[in-house]
């Protein structure tokens, strides 16, 4: 199984090489990828330098153009498409049609990965993608059960990439509308979710906080009670009389002791969420997840999840929780 | 002046059999033009099954009105894929795809489909490539308000092509989200795979407010809500000089004959009817609940 690992600036892409990523997905500083924060992702020389320091290590870079252009904006994707040739990345990771289409027929030499912002949870709907677009692999959406991507791993058309570690969306990627209700700032148009500008932070006379996206509130926090990033989904409301976390609670998706299961089922590649986190987390995840990969493939039959990779890996999680997610049928 | 096509959308909501069939029964009488029909959110939702969502179909077609079956927004098994291939295999009219599974068999069997909501169409070569594969009528989705729709025309008319029927949501709560997870399961702390099926307890969905009380979403098994009902009713003369051919009214548990009265008068007014429901702000460019801090 291939790594793929996630980088936001060029020291990130060379710590994920550095720390043994198959493979790094980027994206460039605008609108056409999911992560478009201030200050993150990479201009033309730094992606160039990137691919450069990846391909003379024998790695890949993807570059991420995962967003939905509407039709005004939809040269500037296209261009990213053309620059994504120019400069040589080795794949594309898109989820609209006309991108892909765009791709397909200007530049079908360059692979094509179906991004999870796609939605593509079924045979049928991959089949569509790759007798359309021809795409050679597909991201799932963090949905299924594991029972279930075994199944779609034997109908599939293409190759299956699967999340194994990182923030957990706990929606269906590209059908999230939640930040764009409230913000009007959406992942799908914008290549953001609750995005920075929005929040804003009260502080209480007795030391509490209380987090507002947009004027609505999102949460309230007890003067020693961490406080995570104020997404809808993370957020506490009444709900029947009682106040909870009525969607999800701050975890990170950790598929860590499923990686047998993963390998047997046939997935291709293993992806580390995370463009937006630093250096440190980068070469930290990643080490983790090539010793165990690397130790997998030496001795399957006696491979068992350390309790030290398990440690290291709960320490970048969000609230230092983790969870096996929907690959877990009780999380559903 | 072209009198807008009415559309009784999908029913989002778990109710009991019976007054699901009085319901429609009921429809069949309603000045619509279109009425979807099936489930469009849980699988395990069967007060009716498919074959009884097909004979209703098959029984509403006499009313004169055209019967689209609506398809699952999120499909993870392969029962569900079955349920959805006897849809198309029913052979009887359109069907409304709400995944990208529906798209590829509608495709394979040369059915014809109306792009649901949470197909994902933001732009006008999107939109040509699906009807080359057999789209004929196109939901936007909930954040495509009146400007890049009009773009997109635009777009799609320079480009040599033209426009499919649109159909725009007039009236409802507004669909946000899709989970593999229930939040009504979880809200009532029962796993999903013996949730007794308590979704049928709210037939407006859950209501979810903020810490300070303000009501603010509806949890409905795996979707989540907008809390508002967003009614476009004001907004008809920007509707019908954008060229929007459908208003699609989605089903609430009270007052739903009203509802469909109030636009069919609107409809055929020469002005504007009064807001019945709450200002949808994704139409005009801003946040979809922006109404919730105008007067």
């Amino acid at each position: 199984m291939q790594l793929v690992c996630p980088a936001g600036n060029l020291p990130a892409l060379k710590a994920a090489v550095d720390a043994g990523a198959d493979a790094v997905y980027v994206g460039l500083r605008d609108q056409t990828n999911a992560r478009a924060f201030p200050g993150l992702n990479f201009n033309d020389e730094e992606l160039r330098q990137g691919i450069a320091y990846a391909q003379a290590r024998l790695r890949k870079v993807y570059l991420a153009l995962n967003t939905y252009p509407d039709s005004v904006r939809l040269s500037q994707w296209y261009a990213a498409v053309d620059k994504a040739a120019e400069l040589g990345c080795d794949a594309i990771i898109a989820a609209e049609m006309a991108v892909l289409d765009y791709a397909t027929r200007r530049h079908s030499q360059m692979a094509r990965h179906l991004s999870v912002q796609g939605s593509a949870t079924t045979a049928p709907a991959l089949r569509y993608m790759h007798e359309r677009f021809g795409i050679s692999r597909a991201v799932l959406p963090r949905v299924l059960s594991v029972q279930q991507v075994e199944r779609l791993c034997e109908q599939a058309p293409v190759p299956i990439e699967v999340f194994a570690f990182g923030s957990l969306c706990i929606m269906v990627e590209g059908r999230c509308q939640l930040s764009s209700y409230v913000t009007g700032a959406s992942p799908n148009r914008h290549g953001v979710c609750s995005p920075a500008s929005f929040v804003r932070w009260e502080e209480h006379d007795d030391g509490g906080r209380s987090v507002r996206l947009n004027r609505v509130l999102i949460d309230r926090f007890e003067p020693a009670e961490p406080a995570g990033y104020p997404t809808v989904c993370k957020g506490r409301f009444a709900v029947g009389g009682e106040t909870f976390h009525a969607l999800e609670e701050p975890t990170s998706l950790n598929t860590l002791e499923l990686l047998p299961r993963l390998a047997s089922a046939g997935v291709a590649a293993l992806k580390i969420e995370g463009r937006q986190r630093g250096v440190a987390y980068v070469a930290s995840v990643t080490r983790t997840w090539r010793d165990a990969l690397d130790r997998y493939k030496v001795a399957p039959d006696r491979w068992k999840a350390r309790p030290e990779w398990q440690a290291g890996l709960a320490k970048h999680a969000e609230g230092h929780q983790t969870t096996l997610g929907p690959y877990h049928r009780h999380w559903h | 002046m072209h009198a807008m096509k009415l559309s009784l959308g999908p029913l989002q909501y778990f109710w009991p059999r019976e007054r699901t069939l009085a319901f429609y029964r009921e429809a069949a009488q309603w000045p619509l033009d279109i009425i979807y029909l099936g489930e469009t959110v849980c699988s395990k939702r069967r007060e009716l099954r498919t074959q009884d969502w097909i004979a209703l179909a098959a029984e509403l077609a006499n009313s004169g009105k055209q019967i689209v079956l609506s398809s699952l927004a999120l499909i993870e098994a392969e029962s569900e894929l079955g349920v959805l291939q006897r849809l198309i295999d029913q052979g009887q009219g359109w069907i409304e795809a709400n995944d990208l599974s529906a798209v590829q068999l509608c495709r394979a069997r040369g059915v014809p489909f109306v792009a649901g909501p949470t197909l994902n169409v933001y732009n006008h070569r999107a939109l040509a490539m699906l009807m080359e594969d057999g789209l004929r009528r196109w939901v936007p989705g909930v954040e495509q308000g009146a400007v890049l729709i009009d773009e997109l025309r635009a777009a799609l008319l320079e480009d040599g092509g033209s426009m499919p029927e649109l159909e725009v949501i007039g009236f409802g709560r507004l669909p946000l989200s899709y989970s593999a997870r229930c939040f009504t399961a979880r809200a009532l702390d029962i796993a999903k795979d013996q949730c007794g099926f308590r979704c049928i307890d709210y037939p407006d969905g859950l209501p979810l407010a903020t810490r300070e009380g303000r009501p603010f979403l509806r949890i409905n098994g795996i979707q989540i809500q907008g809390e508002e009902i967003t009614d476009l009713g004001p907004e008809l003369a920007t509707l019908r000089s954008l060229g929007v051919d459908v208003l699609r009214l989605y089903p609430q548990a009270e007052g739903m004959a009203d509802i469909v009265a109030h636009f069919d008068l609107a409809r055929r007014a020469p002005t504007a009817p009064p807001r019945i429901g709450a200002r949808n702000g994704y139409w005009h460019g801003a946040p979809g609940m922006r109404s919730v801090d105008l007067p």
